[in-house]
């Protein structure tokens, strides 16, 4: 699955994108943020606090609580400010 | 419908844009047409320059995903959205939104409810430069109640809190 992040999550983390492989037992996507942000320091400040991050799944905005599924892509960022 | 929809990041000419989308029709009677600026000032401090982050393929979806809901809500005859991406300077346009109907209530409506969409949803992210060094633009409480006012959600309140 492809991971991909932007604006100040992608500068935290300090990659765009990245390809993983979802660990048993992660259903949703506060389960993958949980699980992200015990990856590493950096991870760990990108999603200090999640309630504030906001996902997509393959492209369509999605609730925390929603089921990973099938996805092909999940994004991460923060609140927008396009317009 | 006709619906136009594009991410670029040259300059566009909106005088340019309403004539493609209305030009040599006679079944229009309202043109509504915003255009949003890069300002050259940030929290009391001149702005050097504003970098729109985007994520393409989804941006386009979601901005067409809010046009069909606005040509579902109101009769409209045309819809322009263009949102430019990469770094502007002060003066420069960002947004440009045309809603063409016959009548002007359905017109304002639909560009104001693509405004406050675009604003809340669409993938965009600013960061500014100034004197001070770049940071990145927070979304404001105002623009979540702007855009709820189209359609109340208890859940979109909420996570904006």
């Amino acid at each position: 699955m492809k991971l991909r992040y932007f604006a100040w999550v992608r500068e935290r983390i300090g990659k765009p994108e990245e390809e993983i492989e979802l660990p048993a037992g992660i259903t949703t996507i506060a389960d993958l943020m949980h699980w992200l942000s015990q990856r590493g320091e950096e991870y760990a400040h990108a999603f200090e606090n999640p309630k504030i991050i906001r996902a997509a799944l393959d492209r369509m905005h999605v609730k925390a609580e929603t089921a990973i599924g099938g996805a092909r892509e999940i994004a991460f960022f923060p609140p927008m400010t396009g317009g | 419908m006709a619906a136009t929809i594009r991410l670029q990041q040259e300059r566009f000419d909106g005088a340019l844009e309403v004539a493609r989308l209305a030009g040599g029709r006679n079944d229009i009677g309202a043109i509504v047409t915003f255009t949003g600026l890069c300002r050259g000032e940030e929290a009391g401090l001149p702005l050097v320059a504003m970098t729109l982050e985007h994520y393409p393929g989804m941006a386009e979806a979601e901005i067409a995903r809010h046009v069909e809901a606005a040509e579902k809500r109101w009769p409209l005859l045309g819809v322009t959205v263009i949102h430019r991406f990469g770094r502007l300077t002060p003066g420069e346009e960002i947004v440009l939104v045309i809603a063409v109907a016959r009548h002007r209530q359905d017109a304002f409506a639909a560009a104001e409810f693509l405004m406050d969409y675009l604003k809340t949803r669409a993938p965009f992210w600013k960061r500014v430069e100034t004197a001070a060094g770049t940071s990145w633009v927070e979304a404001k409480h105002a623009d979540n109640i702007s855009a709820d006012r189209w359609a109340p959600s208890p859940s979109r309140q909420a996570a904006a809190q």
